[in-house]
């Protein structure tokens, strides 16, 4: 069987994708040596998020287990536009998969050098915008209601040499409204969901755990909210839609195919077993066989 | 100069070590777990993400749910593979349940993973300095160093917890909080004749609590003496993903995970890393 699926006019050899900064293939190398590469999980790679500048990123704390989940406030630490095409761009480039870089600017000017700097890599093969990291102040903004998001693509879309993804945030009144504008002015697939906005209290203390105050949850919690945005989001529109949310398992996987998602994400799954994604695959594979032989 | 790497790659996902044994040692267990699907030379210091087989996730707050991050205590090649050893107490969801593994249960891990310690450089006197549950990467580095000069300087806060030190060969040098194993005080007293005298070929190592890594810190920095130090920080997973686990050194914020959990101590302005110890 050919599991092989076209996202944007890219051949991927599956459906499975990872999320934006929840996996650093760069770094798994050093930790997991060539089989990293041999027993590659994911269907494209993904980059952690650039930005135009250099970012270090939120002080520490940056973690909080949650039930069934976390909280993160990592705060988007990354070398640069400059410092990724560099260094990081070239490593990426030599994964087996295609590569889909995430960028993110505080105005629709930066994101618009990010994505012409990005377009002109031949190593690239699809963009990802991120407008609805919650980790940042100014994050927000650009995803959180349609005619935002409108109005960055239609200056941004000129200059993209690439498809565009737009990745959705889920703490929008009606992710499906902002899913409509993307596509009319001229993405070409969505994502979705960020994380959902959250925080905690540093036990005793009366004061927010996180060093950057407030974070993003993530894992299983927030699966069941994914599953409908995913739904909401897929029915309002045409483009392809790669869902993501609590992914665990094939049968999670097959259940976000079914909401109408073209592919899948896994994302804090990988943080607690490294090759997840590669499971989920193996999984999803035996389900789709089986519904086949059922039909 | 060459030196013995840091670092052994795990294999890539996380696999399944059977429990072989669950040792109570006051009020901590070592369990004993073979692993049959891992390198057999991780490196002293280098840690693992563990999580049980059964029952992980859904206990108090329904918690755990990440993985939770464990330096080795020991590690012995045998037939089927390497046995682990890990020294666990009971604090929180996580380690609750690490801690009642029985014989026979599957011990989930990843790893090893981060950089272990650098082996001193004959005839560097090795000065290893543990604190609590953090005397449990010391433990295959003091095996590595039998007969090697040096000492074992161990702190605990009472008898319960000094049981840890009985797992030593290298006669360690004790003191506990309340005075009731060795001597009354800090380890960090044991400490500071050592450094006396001999400050250019001594090497220090320490694992303990962000407090007592921080007064070895000073102590090693006021001395002029090289040390190594072991830290803990929270971590989602262990490779770098999460960005999650960063300590702030000269040189910026670094991924405790990627580039530790052993730094070199003169990389530090503190040891005291903001979140640890919870």
């Amino acid at each position: 069987m050919d599991g092989s699926v076209d996202l944007c006019g890219v051949e991927l050899g599956g459906p499975i994708l990872n999320g934006s900064g929840t996996f650093d293939a760069i770094a798994a190398r050093r930790v997991f040596g060539a089989a990293l590469d041999r027993e590659f999980p994911f269907d494209a790679f993904v980059s952690k998020t650039i930005t135009l500048e250099p970012r270090a990123g939120n002080p520490p704390p940056r973690l909080w287990e949650t039930a069934a989940g976390m909280l993160n406030s990592i705060g988007l630490p990354n070398r640069g536009l400059a410092g990724f095409l560099e260094s990081d761009l070239p490593q990426l480039a030599s994964l087996p998969v295609p590569l889909i870089v995430s960028v993110m600017g505080f105005s629709a000017r930066e994101v618009a050098e990010l994505v012409g700097a990005v377009s002109e890599r031949a190593e690239v093969s699809l963009i990802e915008l991120n407008v609805s990291c919650p980790n940042v102040e100014t994050g927000l903004v650009m995803g959180a209601d349609p005619t935002e998001t409108a109005a960055l693509l239609d200056v941004v879309r000129p200059l993209a040499g690439k498809p565009l993804i737009v990745k959705l945030s889920p703490n929008a009144s009606a992710p499906e409204d902002v899913a409509r504008a993307a596509e009319a002015h001229g993405a070409d697939a969505v994502s979705l969901i960020n994380t959902l906005k959250g925080t905690a209290l540093a036990p005793g203390r009366n004061r927010p755990w996180l060093g950057g105050q407030g974070g993003g949850l993530s894992g299983p919690a927030v699966r069941p909210v994914a599953l409908a945005q995913v739904a909401a989001v897929s029915a309002a529109i045409e483009l392809p839609v790669i869902g993501m949310g609590g992914i665990t398992s094939g049968a999670h996987a097959a259940d976000f195919l079914s909401a109408g998602a073209r592919c899948i994400a896994i994302g804090t799954e990988s943080f607690r077993d490294p090759a997840a994604a590669g499971r989920v695959r193996a999984d999803l594979a035996a389900i789709i066989r089986k519904e086949r032989e059922e039909i | 100069m060459s030196r013995a790497p840091r670092r052994t790659t795990a294999p890539f996902g996380r696999r399944a070590a059977e429990v072989t044994q669950a040792e109570r040692l006051g009020a901590y267990v070592l369990i004993s777990a073979l692993d049959g699907g891992g390198p057999t030379d991780p490196v002293p210091g280098q840690f693992y993400m563990l999580a049980t087989g059964e029952r992980w996730g859904g206990g108090t707050d329904e918690r755990p749910y990440l993985g939770r991050a464990f330096s080795f205590a020991r590690a012995r090649p045998d037939p089927g593979g390497l046995t682990l050893q890990f020294l666990l107490e009971a604090i929180g969801p996580g380690t609750a349940r690490l801690a009642g593994l029985e014989v026979g249960d599957a011990l989930l891990l990843v790893g090893p993973l981060g950089i272990g310690f650098d082996a001193p450089e004959a005839p560097q006197h090795a000065l290893l300095v543990g604190g609590g549950i953090g005397v449990a990467p010391l433990l295959g580095l003091a095996d590595s160093l039998e007969g090697a000069p040096g000492a074992t300087l161990l702190g605990f806060r009472g008898a319960a917890h000094a049981a840890a030190g009985e797992l030593f060969s290298s006669q360690p040098q004790i003191a506990t909080d309340d005075g009731s194993v060795g001597a009354a005080g800090l380890v960090t007293d044991l400490l500071a004749p050592h450094l006396e005298g001999q400050a250019l070929d001594a090497r220090v190592y320490a694992c303990g609590p962000p407090a007592m890594l921080e007064a070895v810190r000073a102590l090693c920095a006021a001395a002029g003496v090289d040390a190594q130090l072991a830290l803990e920080s929270g971590m989602a997973c262990g490779f770098g993903a999460c960005f999650g686990c960063v300590v702030p050194t000269r040189d910026g914020l670094i991924r405790l995970c990627l580039d530790g959990p052993v730094l070199n101590a003169d990389r530090l302005d503190s040891a005291l890393v903001p979140g640890a110890g919870h």
